[in-house]
């Protein structure tokens, strides 16, 4: 540790830029997802083998508008940052590893945004 | 930059360890967390398919209650599920709760145990809705 600068000690961030942000954030979305999840699951299993109008008015509801966004945000937050760092693990090569990275945060984010905008325009529909 | 090999001695590679419940499911996790990012694409599809209208939620109905489409869904929930319960299992380790020896392994199999029950339940429940379909 003697190694380390006073700066670097005490601004506490590491060799990873991002001290325990990666962690912390990581355990917040899993926390989330239990409950979300679980909702998502057991809600879907009452919607899912009905049809289309069934679906809709169960996604237009308030309450499951607002949850199912909540899940969207949590969970492809969750699965970029795992992504990353199953990348961080097998890709060795370091400018393929930041392109796959890059990707892999552009394209959740993508996702989401569709995901996101899906549920919005059946919530707001007339 | 010259890599020259290195001639330090490695520790013996994973496939020479015998596979304990700890490390399979370990690395179940993982996988089932990579393959639930593959799931997901499933759910991006079936939302917009529900918000484009009656039509696509035909076809997307369709695709996933065909044959296939219910392999992958059962594949994808038992994933899901084992995922969700081993994640909760993690986040008793994190809460610095669950590391004596006897506790990880009985912790182990109810996640195994937990999650085919979740699954089977989810599938048997789906069927009830549908009218046994």
């Amino acid at each position: 540790m003697k190694y380390r600068t006073p700066l670097a000690r005490v601004r506490g961030l590491g060799s990873a830029r991002s001290g325990s942000h990666h962690w912390w954030m990581q355990r917040l979305t899993a926390i989330a997802l239990v409950p979300l999840s679980v909702w998502f699951v057991a809600s879907l299993l009452m919607v899912v083998t009905a049809d289309h109008a069934t679906a809709i008015q169960w996604l237009r509801s308030p309450l499951v508008a607002i949850l199912c966004s909540a899940l969207i945000v949590a969970l492809f937050y969750h699965a970029q940052l795992g992504i990353q760092v199953v990348i961080e693990d097998y890709v060795h090569a370091e400018s393929a590893k930041l392109v796959s990275i890059v990707l892999v945060k552009l394209v959740s984010l993508l996702l989401a945004a569709a995901c996101l905008f899906a549920v919005l325009s059946i919530a707001f529909a007339n | 930059m010259p890599m020259e090999k290195s001639q330090r001695p490695l520790s013996p590679h994973l496939q020479i360890y015998r596979p304990q419940l700890t490390s399979v499911l370990s690395i179940t996790h993982r996988a089932t967390g990579v393959a639930l990012v593959f799931g997901t694409l499933l759910l991006v599809y079936w939302l917009l398919a529900a918000a484009s209208g009656a039509d696509a939620y035909a076809s997307a109905q369709a695709l996933l209650g065909s044959w296939l489409g219910r392999v992958v869904l059962l594949g994808f929930s038992f994933a899901l599920f084992f995922h969700l319960c081993n994640g909760v299992r993690h986040l008793f380790w994190d809460a610095g709760l669950g590391f004596e020896l006897k506790t990880v392994y009985a912790s182990g199999h109810a996640v195994i145990i937990v999650s085919v029950l979740l699954t089977v339940a989810a599938w048997a429940v789906a069927y009830a809705m549908r009218g046994g379909a």
